[in-house]
């Protein structure tokens, strides 16, 4: 863990995997989906006594995860959610991920099938900083949270804050939490209006639930 | 590491050695007579078992770090030591010895040849009690189950109650599966290796035109060709060979040997063995019957067949492992089509569904099925991180 409010994962300072962990009960069972080098799931095994699962595709990552003593299975978000039975997690979390898979609909509709509650974090592309930028530089963005070119990024299916709540309307998801963090990872205020944290938050975490009117 | 060693565990060039010249590790067998019989999934039973085994390492004195270390179908015991029928060294001495994955400086490692087998524990060639002859196709068909009885038999012999790990690739992760899923609370962790929950109808039929050309071979003599003193060698070798392609892989087929000529610079336009995989094939069939009796193939690749774990629990994997606290590390090889990952990951599916401890790997080879014997750095790795880990989960001194 880092001093300043992040984890380290990849080498990279995760200040929403602070934020998700906050989110899980003690002693429950988690799936964490693209867990990369197991940080968070390291982190919730320790704090939060977790039961702990993971997928990720690369073979480093889950070898960095077996070693460390977490149960991982190599795996693809995309196809490989139909394999985990109903409710067999207490929470399933996509931490970063959401943006990079092929089919984002289909993997929250599988989680929320999978988890009793799912945290979802992901780069909100409704930042001011990422509007100017393609709005008024007229080039896609590249920002210290996103930091790769178009050509070259995993990252294939942005939203903003706004466009996910809406999916999560239509999939009959419902927010139980909802964060938005800065890049230091300051939270912006609770209170404050969809419109105001589609504009400063720089990444989202939300807590959902399966709607009442959906099985 | 030569070409043939590449995909030839056995075959390391060395001169075979005779029997009788053994090293000083050999020799331990555990006999068990009609007080503690090995009642059989066939209905039968035997009243007299003999198991061969090797072990490597040492018991700690809380008995808890052993690993049983479950071999393929042509396996021995000699995980880690020379084999002193062959004079070959340690069918998984890459994996298994001193600083290995599988650290005998740690571990206390236990292998044993399975019933059924041919390496001194008891199997077709062995003398049947009731009639003082081989037992030939008397001895009762033998399932991976029955393996693993004799197995649990043998560790209540060495006092050993829980093991910490189980490790075996293809039949030996069957044996795998079937001790997780018979004895649970005896199983801390466990490897199975290129392996799967049951045998394809795919493997079925390849293990069926290998019975068919051992039987077909005149020798064979309805299985008593040990009193006639003969040995259906040429039935045998074309089982080997047959079988010896499903092992590899395509890519790796053409990689090695291509088109290439053997010893000569044209085609003869006869039947001679014009390419090199034709001549690589022949010496693999002909050095194999050296060391393998062909019943026990036929009973080897018998017990492969029958397996299918989740038939034996209602038709659901899953509830094999239902309540499972063992810790689990599933590998597959991206080239391997005789047990392909997706049969791997039937396994590791059923063992989500039901909330069992499993982690799983796909190793990039084109080595096929075999690569689990052969150099794969990222199976070494994986391995000794899932085992370290393991192990301090166990409260084993590192």
């Amino acid at each position: 863990m880092k001093s300043d409010g992040g984890v380290l994962v990849n080498g990279a300072n995760r200040v929403d995997l602070v934020a998700i962990s906050e989110l899980v009960n003690q002693g429950s069972r988690v799936l964490d989906i693209g867990c990369g080098d197991g940080g968070l799931l390291a982190l919730l095994e320790a704090t939060r006594r977790v039961d702990g699962r993971g997928i990720e595709i690369s073979q480093r990552g889950v070898n960095e995860c077996v070693a460390r003593g977490l149960s991982v299975v190599q795996g693809d978000a995309d196809t490989d959610l139909a394999d985990y039975p109903d409710d067999g997690f207490d929470y399933v979390i996509l931490s970063q991920t959401l943006q990079a898979t092929h089919r984002p609909r289909h993997v929250l509709e599988e989680m929320l099938r999978i988890g009793r509650k799912v945290i979802v974090s992901f780069p909100n592309f409704g930042h001011w900083r990422v509007r100017i930028l393609l709005g008024l530089g007229g080039r896609m963005p590249v920002t210290r949270s996103l930091p790769m070119a178009w050509y070259e990024t995993p990252n294939i299916h942005f939203c903003t804050i706004r466009d996910f709540v809406e999916l999560c309307d239509e999939i009959g998801a419902s927010v139980e939490k909802s964060i938005a963090l800065g890049r230091t990872g300051e939270r912006n205020a609770f209170s404050a209006p969809l419109w105001f944290w589609n504009l400063f938050g720089q990444q989202a975490v939300f807590l959902l639930t399966r709607g009442l009117d959906k099985p | 590491m030569t070409e043939t060693r590449d995909s030839d565990p056995y075959d390391d060039g060395a001169p075979p050695r005779s029997v009788g010249e053994v090293d000083e590790l050999s020799g331990q067998v555990a006999s068990f007579g009609p007080d503690t019989p090995l009642a059989l999934d066939s209905g039968g039973r035997l009243d007299h078992l003999e198991i061969a085994y090797q072990t490597y390492g040492e018991l700690n004195p809380e008995r808890s770090n052993a690993i049983l270390i479950c071999h393929a179908l042509t396996g021995d015991q000699y995980v880690a030591s020379v084999n002193p029928e062959t004079g070959k060294t340690g069918w998984w001495s890459l994996m298994v010895g001193p600083g290995k994955a599988i650290d005998t400086e740690r571990f206390f490692v236990i292998c044993s040849n399975v019933v059924g087998g041919c390496m001194g524990t008891t199997g077709p060639a062995s003398i049947n009690p009731a009639s003082g002859k081989p037992y030939g196709l008397d001895l009762p068909v033998i399932t991976v189950h029955d393996m693993v009885r004799a197995q649990a038999m043998l560790l209540d012999h060495l006092g050993i109650d829980s093991l910490f790990s189980v490790a075996g690739g293809s039949l030996g992760g069957m044996q795998v599966l079937q001790w997780a899923a018979s004895y649970p609370e005896r199983v801390f962790s466990a490897l199975p290796i290129a392996t799967g929950a049951r045998h394809s109808s795919q493997n079925i039929a390849f293990h069926e035109v290998g019975r068919q050309a051992v039987m077909a071979d005149p020798n064979w003599r309805g299985g008593r060709y040990i009193e006639a003193g003969v040995s259906p060698r040429k039935g045998l070798a074309v089982a080997r060979m047959a079988a010896h392609i499903t092992y590899l892989s395509d890519g790796a087929l053409h990689r090695k040997f291509g088109r290439n000529l053997q010893d000569r610079d044209e085609l003869t336009f006869g039947f001679d063995a014009d390419f090199q995989i034709e001549s690589y094939l022949r010496h693999q069939g002909f050095t194999f019957v050296d060391r393998f009796d062909a019943n026990s193939y036929l009973y080897m690749t018998r017990a492969m067949d029958y397996f299918d774990l989740a038939d034996a629990h209602g038709g659901r994997l899953a509830d094999a492992f239902v309540g499972s606290r063992t810790r689990f590390c599933v590998a597959s090889f991206t080239s391997d089509w005789l047990f392909p990952t997706i049969e791997n990951k039937s396994v590791v599916r059923a063992l989500n569904a039901a909330g069992a401890s499993v982690s799983f790997v796909e190793i990039g080879t084109d080595r096929g099925h075999d690569a689990f014997l052969l150099d794969e750095p990222e199976l070494f790795g994986t391995i000794r991180g899932f085992l370290s880990a393991a192990a301090v989960a166990r409260g084993l001194k590192p």
